[in-house]
């Protein structure tokens, strides 16, 4: 009987001690790549990022509200306009998104302000613009369908994707 | 407050009001009393039951009829419709002459009968409504239309009904232009449909091969204008809702969105984005002029005429954030009107002129308001994790707006639906659509 019950008890606290480290573990996890995943309300991580060619990201990415570009975005941008230089044959399309917290008539502005926000730096970087054209999308092409602020800052991107 | 209420019973003794009836209802305040009211189901013989039969397969379409009185009243928020069980007088007699001993004892106020019949292809509806307190008849009115238009004749009646113990033009009669949505949150497909106000008669008017957003009825209903992405060029279209031709709205070399009718008819307004910036232009489509409205290196979007077409709302990020304008109609004397806490946006004139309804963003909720058109009286109706897009009932006494739901951590458990809340705040009533919902758009009266 006794040796039950210390069994028991034991095993008890093995239990919980093993859920108590899962939700532990669990929840550092979270908090670090949210925190690494974005600086300043701007997505900073690569999940979703695909690639124009090798070393050449497809995407960048937003603050709430805002069309301004961050170093980042501007580095990816000027990745962007080297290949283009590069592969003249190739047009694209600069796709403007934004986050499902805002008005859907609003987001389309926003989104179509975002792409030329991109359009404009590949054009300061010599790509010619008759090679560019925008579409905006507002929030109605989420990548990531998750209602947090991680999710929406993966989502208020623009994309450049090849137009042949 | 009980006292309140002896006070003014008191004064309707005192001061009867002219026409002598002794219900009425007051839509201007919150109701927590609504009007006990009996919809006794609508008289037909056995023969037009037998012919009504073939025509359009209901065992008894006066019961029918009266079941969408019932539906229409109770989603006023305004009527308390009562049990048909507990009615203890025949409907063909009630019609005659009803005992109104009878229905004071089951606590009906208001008594609604009426009688169907069926002759030479037509079917014919007559109705009366009764003051059960005061034993008289308040009203009396006989349609004649084709059969298969019997759901209008349920809400035609309520119109009646509502008009003549409100004093208010009713909204029952109408139907909502939608956005139906399917599909996962990333890979939405969305078509444009149409359905009675009481989500029956459901129609989709496009396949989903493409996006399509913002549809909006034109003072007729006739014909809708929407954003579709036809071959990936979001433009402004025009559709024929009878013939289903559609168009594009003018020759713009950019993105057209946000489309409203001007209340003539006679106008498309809507904002043109180019080079990262969006105006508001107009277009008249008799002779396709186009005008710029706004010129402003800010998005100027969602713009919507006052109902005499001499002012527009719109919103703009002007300010560096968006917030809620009006101007003249040709963009003179641009005057910003929300001052709130927080962001405004898609501003919506009130059909009766008097304010505007808009959708305003706060420390991460989503509200749908009023204000006057001056930008005071701010009122809240709802708070939700996500709404938007109010649309005025022809009367203006209730928005339609959608609602979306938060997903959890998988990124699953989206919803989009269609809600409405009336003036008061109280009243919020879930509109039951096939689909997934959004982007809702409210008719003016068919009837009128």
């Amino acid at each position: 009987m006794i040796f039950n019950k210390t069994y028991r008890n034991t095993i008890l606290i093995l239990i919980l001690s093993l859920v108590l480290s899962a939700c532990a573990t669990k929840k550092t996890s979270t908090t670090t790549t949210s925190s690494a995943q974005m600086k300043d309300d701007v997505y900073v991580g690569t999940d979703t990022v695909k690639y124009l060619a090798d070393g050449v990201p497809d995407r960048v990415f937003f603050a709430t509200n805002e069309s301004i570009l961050t170093t980042a975005a501007r580095d990816t941008l000027r990745k962007q306009a080297a290949w283009l230089r590069k592969n003249s044959g190739i047009n694209v399309v600069v796709e403007g998104h934004a986050d499902e917290r805002g008005t859907r008539e609003y987001n389309l502005a926003l989104g179509e302000r975002r792409a030329n926000a991109a359009k404009d730096y590949l054009m300061t970087y010599g790509v010619s613009s008759s090679r560019i054209s925008v579409i905006s999308y507002g929030k109605e092409r989420p990548v990531d369908s998750g209602s947090n602020p991680l999710s929406w800052s993966k989502n208020r991107r623009s994309v450049t994707v090849k137009a042949n | 407050m009980k006292n309140l209420k002896i006070f003014f019973i008191l004064l309707f003794y005192l001061f009867p009001n002219k026409s002598f009836s002794l219900i009425e209802v007051d839509i201007t305040r919150g109701n927590l009393d609504p009007l006990p009211i009996a919809v006794s189901p609508l008289f037909s013989n056995e023969k037009t039951k037998i012919n009504l039969k073939k025509e359009l397969d209901l065992d008894d379409l006066g019961l029918e009829i009266s079941k969408i009185i019932d539906n229409n009243l109770e989603q006023s928020g305004l009527f308390n419709p009562l049990s048909k069980d507990a009615f203890l007088q025949e409907s063909d007699i009630a019609h005659l002459k009803p005992r109104f001993e009878d229905w004071s004892l089951i606590k009906a106020q208001a008594l609604i009968t009426g009688k169907v019949s069926f002759e030479e292809e037509k079917l014919r509806v007559e109705f009366r409504l009764w003051d059960v307190l005061a034993g008289r008849e308040m009203l009396a009115l006989a349609f004649t239309t084709v059969p298969k238009n019997w759901r209008r004749v349920g809400h035609i009646i309520t119109d009646k009904v509502y008009e003549r113990l409100t004093g208010e033009t009713g909204y029952f009669d109408t139907r909502i232009i939608y956005v139906s949505e399917e599909g996962p949150k990333t890979k939405r497909i969305k078509k444009l449909a149409i359905m009675d106000q009481d989500g029956f008669n459901n129609k989709y008017l496009t396949l989903g091969n493409e996006l399509v957003l913002t549809p909006r009825f034109n003072p007729t209903n006739q014909m809708v204008t929407y954003l579709s992405y036809f071959k990936n060029l979001p433009r402004v279209y025009l559709l024929d809702i009878e013939t289903g031709i559609q168009e594009v709205v003018g020759d713009f070399p950019g993105m057209t969105f946000a489309p409203r009718f001007s209340p003539d008819g006679k106008k498309i307004i809507m904002s043109f984005a180019k080079d990262g910036n969006s105006d508001i232009y107009t277009m008249d489509l008799e002779n396709r002029i186009v005008q710029k409205i706004t010129n402003h290196p800010s998005i100027d979007t969602s713009p919507s005429y006052s109902p005499d077409g001499k002012y527009i709302t719109f919103n703009s990020d002007r300010s560096g954030y968006q917030q809620i304008y009006v101007m003249k109609n040709d963009g003179k004397n641009v005057k910003r009107i929300s001052f709130g806490k927080g962001l405004y946006g898609t501003p919506v004139w009130s059909p009766r002129g008097d304010l505007i309804a808009f959708t305003k963003l706060h420390k991460g909720k989503f509200y749908i308001g009023v204000m006057r058109t001056d930008g005071k009286g701010e009122r809240l109706l709802t708070e939700n994790y996500y709404q938007e897009a109010p649309s005025w009932s022809p009367n203006g006494r209730v928005l339609i707006f959608y609602r979306e739901t938060k997903t959890d951590n998988k990124g699953q458990g989206f919803s989009a639906k269609l809600w409405s809340i009336d003036l008061t705040g109280y009243n919020e009533r879930l509109i039951e659509t096939e689909t997934d919902a959004s982007d809702p758009s409210w008719s003016s009266l068919l009837s009128n």
